[in-house]
């Protein structure tokens, strides 16, 4: 791999987490108002007036959180509790860490979408194959075209017309939650089979959102493997339809779909966060939910930190892989 | 000999022979148009807080019923509708605006400006809308939809200049250009003159793609509490329909109405962008 895509490529993604990180430091700060002064005014207002003394409190909280300090001074210590995964306290369920709120929804988060992107990649890529294949039935195209305009509703918009059809309608499947809300989760079938029981409907509703996404990216590239000469070759040595579409067609045409994959996977953690809200799906986009309702800055100011850097790592670790599967791809983009 | 036809016309019936942009322009036309006449059959004044009795069951006065806080939900609907296109379009607008001109600049221009350009688009294709957008708007006061369109349009422009930077990169060695240029024309004339024009299908196609996306970045702050609390758009009556628990409870004529227009929208916009696709790229024009 040469060293200079290596270099140009570590710098981009420093680049990227340093401006993530100043965004998030920043852009609270910036703006107008004050969420202590607001916190406690809101406070007084409930109370009565008989909170004493708001500016001092207001003076002795910022001195508490170091917010009188230079906004220098801010930022080194902002950066030196991040690099101790110190994101601070959530307010509203105090004792808890913000570190401890996200290790406790990233894994649910990645399983539902990780899962669902997976059989979405691989049910949209043959639905695209077959549909730009000269060779297909009318059932394909009949079944499919309706399934790529799927593709333009937002996953949450389809998401609540599933949940309304498959939960309550005709009650089949949970209405939410990431397991029943009075069962232990253990290590064993019982538990595995009520995940994967409240995971159906938030799963059904990106897969068929994402579906369309995929073929019609799968039918483009088809259409323009169909014209090779290696395609008339297979024909002509007599190999079967379904040799000539698997290990010709969609052989050749796979390797856009996997970049688009893994493009895809790296915004696993931020991909279906409207999803969880209307499943109640207990991973991140759903905390995020939550804190935005509770006004939590600081669990929301470490989901957004959180989405940015797993976003600009994975694709840095994609990048590196790639010329390893496509030794083309490392010498071109230099 | 016939006279050659104006390229007007030429495009006019390219478009025309493209049945999935006619579908697509035949629903957004339905949906503006729900929006123009709906307040003249349609009273929207009841779309006011407490102006009906709240949570009625469609019927009578109220065609779609009526929500939790006594607004008619089709007035509302009516109202909704242009408000959420409105920052659509604003913020495709402006996305597409600042694109094309930093595109322009960086294909033809190149060097340091390209350099910068390229990257800073990089970089914030990179870091996810979603989260720079929700922690603008937890941030901020009041939002309004004015404000929504502005912010939404700040991340809408990455993706616009890339497309019409790598198009401009090719349009500049083309054999016109050439000629252009050893005519003597340079600079910003060769630029407005000869590889503006030709970008045109390419800026309408973005154009479509930035309305898109830009609404589903406003639809998906809404959803999550972070929308104009006082005005009403589609995504603020999903997002309440949701806060009061509407779909738990059963009560569907609070958010299937916003839910289908969305769709109808999202479609259209859909198979427009899909129809002028195949005019700007004939390599996708083959049977389906």
């Amino acid at each position: 791999m040469p060293l200079a895509f290596l270099a140009r490529r570590l710098g981009m993604t420093l680049l990227v987490i340093v401006l993530a990180i100043g965004i998030n430091f920043l852009i609270p700060r910036a703006m107008p108002g004050d969420p202590i002064e607001q916190q406690l005014n809101q406070l007084a207002a409930s109370s009565g007036g008989n909170v004493g003394d708001v500016q001092a409190m207001v003076a002795s909280y910022r001195a508490r959180f170091g917010l009188d300090q230079p906004l220098w001074r801010q930022f080194l210590s902002y950066l030196g509790d991040l690099a101790h995964f110190d994101l601070g306290f959530s307010l509203a369920n105090y004792p808890e860490r913000v570190s401890q709120s996200i290790a406790a929804g990233l894994p649910w988060t990645l399983g539902l979408l990780g899962v669902s992107t997976l059989i979405s990649f691989t049910i949209g890529t043959l639905l695209g194959g077959l549909l730009a294949w000269p060779g297909s039935g009318r059932l394909v195209r009949l079944v499919g075209v309706p399934l790529l305009m799927l593709s333009a509703v937002p996953y949450f918009v389809l998401g609540i017309v599933l949940l309304f059809l498959l939960a309550l309608a005709w009650p089949l499947l949970p209405v939410g939650g990431g397991y029943p809300f009075s069962a232990n989760l253990r290590w064993d079938w019982e538990s595995a089979r009520m995940i994967a029981v409240h995971a159906i409907l938030p799963s059904l509703s990106i897969i068929l959102a994402s579906l369309g996404t995929w073929a019609i990216a799968m039918r483009g590239m088809i259409v323009s493997v169909l014209g090779e000469d290696y395609i008339m070759l297979a024909e002509a040595k007599g190999l079967s339809p379904a040799r000539i579409f698997f290990g010709y067609g969609l052989r050749n045409a796979m390797l856009p779909q996997l970049t688009h994959l893994a493009l895809t996977l790296s915004h696993i953690v931020s991909g279906a966060i409207l999803v969880e809200v209307i499943f109640a799906y207990p991973g991140i986009g759903y905390r995020l939910y939550q804190a935005i309702q509770a006004k939590d800055y600081f669990v929301i100011q470490g989901i957004v930190l959180l989405l940015s850097i797993s976003i600009a790592v994975t694709m840095l670790v994609m990048d590196l892989i790639y010329p390893l599967i496509d030794p083309r791809i490392g010498a071109r983009r230099t | 000999m016939s006279r050659p036809a104006s390229p007007f016309a030429l495009a006019l019936r390219g478009a025309l022979r493209q049945p999935m942009l006619v579908a697509g322009l035949v629903l957004l036309g339905a949906v503006v148009l729900i929006a123009l006449v709906g307040p003249l059959l349609h009273d929207t004044a009841l779309a006011g807080i407490g102006t009906n009795r709240p949570r009625r069951p469609p019927g009578g006065d109220n065609p779609l019923g009526t929500d939790a806080q006594g607004r008619d939900i089709l007035a509302a609907l009516i109202l909704a509708t242009p408000q959420t296109l409105k920052i659509g379009l604003f913020a495709g607008i402006i996305g597409l605006g600042v694109g094309v001109l930093l595109g322009l600049v960086a294909g033809f221009f190149r060097g340091v400006a390209d350099a910068v350009i390229r990257t800073a688009a990089d970089v914030m294709m990179t870091i996810p809308g979603i989260a720079v957008l929700v922690l603008v708007a937890t941030n901020v006061r009041t939002m309004s939809v004015a404000l929504m369109a502005i912010i939404v349009a700040g991340l809408a422009w990455m993706y616009p200049t890339r497309t019409i930077r790598a198009q401009t990169l090719s349009m500049r060695e083309r054999p016109y250009v050439d000629i252009a240029r050893i005519n003597g024309i340079g600079g910003i004339r060769l630029v407005l003159t000869e590889i503006l024009p030709n970008l045109l299908p390419y800026i309408a196609a973005s154009f479509v793609t930035a309305v898109s996306s830009a609404m589903l970045a406003t639809i998906g702050l809404e959803a999550l509490g972070l929308g104009p609390q006082n005005d009403l758009t589609l995504g603020m009556m999903i997002y309440w329909a949701q806060y009061y628990g509407a779909i738990l409870r059963n009560i569907w004529w609070w958010w299937l109405p916003p839910v289908v227009m969305l769709a109808i929208i999202f479609i259209g916009l859909l198979m427009t962008s899909a129809g002028m696709d195949r005019i700007v790229n004939a390599r996708l024009r083959v049977e389906s």
